[in-house]
């Protein structure tokens, strides 16, 4: 029964050495043998496999480096169209190299391109703070307002000597990240109300809660997406117009609401009955016992999954294409419109999906070694 | 060898020296990576023996028994069970995987089946036996381990206790010629350790060849004909449970009585 | 214990409790709560629909849906049903939501099949094959679909002409106009040979419920594949004999600047189809190995150690068990390929977002067009999750 550690037991009396385990069964030589060459199936699976990573890694570093262009003269494509055709194609990187500017900025105007590139900084530093534990405190909350407030000025401009520009012209880039992030700003708290609701004593509460969640989960984003830019209208008094890009923020966070209420919901399920019991002990209202006690626990629980679910958050706003809002996907699609550039989409797809995958890959990297971490420390 | 230890409390010797031997594991060696967890193990198991094997964790008992219906693989040495060498002759491991029972420590039963599934899974895929038939057998050792009201029931809605006699029933559904227990006490509460034990007392009873890592010293001197001490992956010392606990011969045994003894 | 007990004095009704009206009392507040939180959601829908109403009256636009009768006027290019521009809004709808099956449903089962070998892949001991997988599941997963099913439509957009078009193999052509197979020209006798084939798929599952019962009736194990192969492959043979054995093939044919004859796939559906599965199986990998993983080593060994071999095993002990896991999360993403499937739109293929887009731009119905595609939607969404829940209730496990 009482396990004995073998640092404290029975030692001091000879024994028979330890020896080496037989040849090639250990070192990176018995590595690769178990891993790769364990049996016949297996190493003429390994065989094909890295068969076909030769064959088109090479064919792939051929288009993409070797025999690419980077740039060209004055729009001037025909030696691309040319590579395309010819029997050793490549990749039209001038493509990349001419546009990079619209496809992360869109038609904000050139010479205050450095405004939304700040925007761009001031945003992933947001990110990459938040992410930090050391800052998860309250003060979060004002350094958050206090950046968005920046990045508000940075973008619109007209003051502190700011030109001004109007939203029409912004896009690419800072267009994903606002849509992003401002969707989940306003969609973190309401996602806590309705998970609260959810879980509600009240039963006409619960129902308005359940209703709104599994109707939004119901139907697909771009039907939210065109309900804001056609009905959306329809529902103000007359004169009231609200600019486009407000209108899908709103539908996104709505969206948006409705899934993180499922994970805040999950993470206020998953907190042991004893918390709910003892906070009640305490003789605490409501609000007190929801603010102080159960939400911080529950929020916590489920960081990871809010995350994951920021993540798919985030690819969707990719989906105000349909809509027609000039997000850096947009952008990029735009890009390739002109005459002179038409048929070089696949080249400017890759270098936008680096960018997202950058974000993503971050993101979920970031949610993967949370987990493990606040395992860790609940396992203790 | 046996006779020698007949004490009152002590059961009575099964062991069929005239047979060929059940187990015999000769010169045995394992590795994990570059640990050497199985140093030059040899041991003999007779027909209707009952071997108590102990050892701080770590020691290499679990290993060794896992070893004899090729759970885990030994890379030197030979293991011969019930006449049949392991190899990699899948066939043959059929066969003595058929003939060897073994408990584990976390019971491992099947959660999604009933305790009587959980019993008749076996007998019907592996031994052809009629559905009927099965289940009829799996209730007969369902009432030797004194459960068979519990049947019908799922093994997440049973007692620690009750879930390791069902895989003891399940086990002797195989009607297995060897049973091999793995720490079967090591996960449960003080109040089901006995209700356990007892169930293998009463197979020892029958005459079951049974290899039995535990720490249940107890269980040790009123049922092994002979108690195994490994340490580090060797067998240290052997012999009759009351030789071995009042005359230790070594002072990696004694020390390891101590610390148990301290510990109870 | 006195559950059984007559006795009189052992039953009490619990006292009923006076509601005061008082802010104090706990319900008191939770009715008037509930009021207040009612009345003003019941009050901004009020004020929505007042303002739209009024809208739509200023701009002249008549409610209902009467439109649907009137003519579409809009081409299709692929319908599952008889269609012309000349049928109505109705019949261009459904062939819409015909259309949105069409992709979910192969989708669902490509993505499946894909997303399973590729969760099992990651937890080969292969670790060259590990970490492709691993890396296709990270990587498919941190790029926007929509922005994956523009890549696929260009790649398939960047095919040479119908003149140029590559042919791998005899009778099949892949050109910027979609993928040409070669197919039967279908006879009657190809439907009834289907329809035996269907019917062979049943029998096999009939005979091997039957061959089971026996097996448990006797213990004697029976093999399956003589019915089987009776079934599933003789029957639809005989009939298709029987037929008169059609054999004529519909073999595409470059005429003018395309193709005739044969069986089309249009570079739409798919680069819909392809960017869908691919998508989705990163997610479906994820869940697979999740699920594979959760049944323990022990239930192995413990199996193992019973004497069954590795397919009883896998049959009988960890599918049972890795499946309870993995059906909730399956649902979900089967959920989600199907309403990913509205990213259609963006690429040109007619879907019944696509289609009801173009009904609202003609006509001016927005909030029917949008009531529409919500509709089909959530009939299609709650179907999957009610079946899929009585699945889940159904296998579920019991515990204490």
């Amino acid at each position: 029964m009482s396990d004995i550690s073998l640092g404290t037991s029975v030692a001091g009396i000879p024994e028979a050495a330890p020896r080496q385990p037989p040849a090639l069964t250990t070192g990176p030589v018995a590595w690769v043998r178990a891993n790769l060459f364990s049996s016949w199936l297996n190493t003429a699976l390994t065989l094909v496999l890295a068969y076909f990573i030769v064959r088109y890694a090479i064919g792939f570093v051929d288009w993409a480096f070797v025999n690419a262009i980077w740039s060209v003269p004055n729009n001037q494509t025909q030696a691309c169209r040319a590579l395309k055709a010819s029997a050793t194609p490549g990749a039209c990187w001038a493509v990349v190299t001419e546009k990079h500017r619209f496809i992360l900025f869109g038609t904000y105007p050139y010479e205050e391109h450095w405004r939304p590139a700040l925007v761009c900084v001031l945003f992933t530093a947001l990110y990459i703070v938040s992410g930090m534990r050391r800052f998860w405190r309250k003060e979060l909350a004002l350094v958050w307002i206090a950046t968005l407030v920046v990045i508000g000025i940075l973008m619109w401009g007209g003051i502190l000597g700011l030109s001004y520009v109007p939203q029409e012209r912004w896009g690419g880039l800072p267009i994903t990240l606002i849509l992003a992030t401002f969707g989940l700003a306003f969609a973190f708290p309401l996602s806590i109300l309705v998970a609260l609701g959810r879980r509600s004593s009240m039963p006409a509460v619960r129902v308005l809660c359940v209703a709104y969640v599994e109707l939004i989960r119901g139907v697909p984003l771009i039907s939210l997406l065109f309900m804001a830019s056609v009905m959306f209208p329809l529902f103000l008094p007359e004169g009231i117009n609200i600019d486009k890009l407000l209108r899908a923020q709103v539908a996104i966070t709505l969206f948006a609401g409705a899934y993180l209420a499922e994970v805040v919901r999950g993470g206020l399920q998953a907190l042991p009955k004893g918390q709910y019991e003892a906070a009640d002990a305490l003789g605490l209202s409501y609000w007190y016992k929801t603010g102080f006690i159960i939400l911080p626990q529950a929020l916590r629980l489920v960081i990871p999954p809010l995350v994951n679910t920021f993540i798919g958050f985030f690819k969707d706003t990719s989906l105000v294409l349909i809509i027609g809002i000039f997000d850096l996907l947009t952008a990029g699609k735009t890009a390739v419109v002109e005459p002179a550039w038409q048929g070089f989409g696949v080249e400017v797809y890759l270098a936008i999906s680096v960018i997202y995958f950058c974000y993503c890959f971050a993101m979920s990297r970031y949610s993967q070694n949370l987990e493990a971490e606040l395992n860790r420390h609940r396992g203790r | 060898m046996s006779a020698a230890l007949d004490t009152e409390t002590h059961l009575r010797s099964a062991v069929r020296t005239d047979a060929p031997p059940a187990i015999l594991l000769d010169k045995v060696n394992k590795w994990y990576g570059a640990m050497h967890v199985l140093r030059d193990v040899s041991l003999q198991v007779a027909t209707g023996e009952r071997v108590v094997v102990c050892g701080p964790s770590g020691s290499g008992k679990s290993t060794m028994i896992r070893c004899i219906n090729r759970l885990e693989q030994h890379q030197e040495g030979r293991i011969v069970v019930d006449g049949t060498e392991l190899s990699d002759d899948v066939r043959a491991l059929d066969a003595i995987r058929r003939e060897v029972g073994m408990v584990f420590q976390s019971f491992n039963l099947f959660p999604h089946l009933t305790i009587l599934e959980n019993c008749t899974l076996a007998p019907i895929w592996v031994r052809r036996m009629p559905k009927r038939e099965a289940e009829e057998l799996a209730m007969h050792y369902l009432t030797r381990v004194k459960i068979p009201d519990q049947a019908r029931k799922y093994p997440g809605q049973l007692s620690g206790g009750q879930q390791q006699r069902v895989a003891i029933a399940r086990a002797l559904c195989m009607k297995p010629k060897i049973m091999l227990f793995d720490e079967p006490t090591s996960a449960l509460d003080p109040e089901m350790i006995k209700e356990v034990l007892d169930t293998m007392v009463g197979l020892a009873e029958d005459g079951m060849t049974m290899i039995c890592v535990t720490h249940e010293m107890g269980f040790a001197r009123q049922v092994a004909d002979r108690v195994v001490f490994m340490d580090r992956g060797e067998v240290v010392e052997q012999g009759a449970p009351e030789s071995l606990f009042n005359d230790p011969k070594t002072e990696r045994l004694r020390t390891f009585l101590s610390q148990i003894l301290r510990g109870h | 214990m006195s559950q059984t007990s007559t006795d009189p004095r052992h039953f009490r009704a619990p006292p009923k409790r006076q509601l005061r009206l008082s802010w104090a009392d706990e319900r008191v507040r939770a009715i008037v709560w509930q009021v207040v939180i009612v009345g003003i959601v019941a009050g901004v829908i009020w004020w929505l629909v007042r303002n739209t109403q009024h809208n739509l009256e200023v701009r002249r636009i008549a409610t209902g849906f009467g439109f649907l009768q009137r003519e579409a006027g809009l081409p299709i290019g692929e319908h599952l049903i008889e269609y012309t521009p000349a049928s109505t809004y109705f019949r261009a709808l459904s062939v819409g939501v015909l259309n949105t099956l069409k992709v979910a449903l192969i989708g669902i089962v490509l993505a499946t099949i894909l997303g399973t070998l590729v969760g099992i892949a990651r937890l080969s001991k292969n670790w060259l094959l590990a970490k492709i997988a691993a890396v296709y599941v990270e990587v498919i997963r941190d790029i926007p679909l929509l922005l994956q099913l523009l890549f696929w439509y260009t790649m398939l957009q960047g095919l040479p002409a119908p003149r140029q078009a590559m042919n791998p193999v005899t009778g099949v052509f892949l050109s910027n106009r979609g993928l040409r197979l070669p197919f039967l020209d279908w006879q009657v006798a190809h439907s009834w040979a289907l329809l035996a084939f269907v019917a062979g798929l049943f029998g096999t599952w009939l005979t091997a419920r039957a061959l089971r019962r026996k097996q448990m009736a006797d213990g004697k194990p029976r093999p399956l594949w003589p019915a089987a192969l009776g079934l599933i492959i003789g029957l639809p043979l005989v009939v298709w004999l029987a037929g008169g054995a059609p054999t004529a093939v519909d073999w595409p044919a470059l005429r003018g600047f395309n193709f005739q004859g044969g069986f089309t796939i249009s570079p739409e559906y798919f680069a819909l189809l392809i960017g869908l599965t691919t998508y989705t199986a990163g997610f479906i990998a994820e869940i697979v190995r999740a699920g594979i993983l959760s049944v323990s080593q022990g239930q192995w060994e413990a199996a193992q150690a019973l004497g069954l071999r590795p397919g009883v095993v896998l049959r009988q002990v960890v599918l049972p068990q890795a499946l309870r896991v993995i059906v909730p999360p399956m649902t979900s993403q089967y959920l989600n390929l199907t309403k990913n499937s509205s990213l259609a739109v963006a690429i040109g293929y007619q879907d019944i977002v696509s289609i009801a887009n173009t009904t609202l731009n003609q006509t001016g119905q927005a909030i029917e067009g949008i009531a529409i595609i919500m509709a089909v939607y959530l009939t299609i969404s709650l179907s999957i999750s009610f079946s899929m829940n009585w699945y889940n209730n159904r296998i579920a496990l019991v515990e204490r």
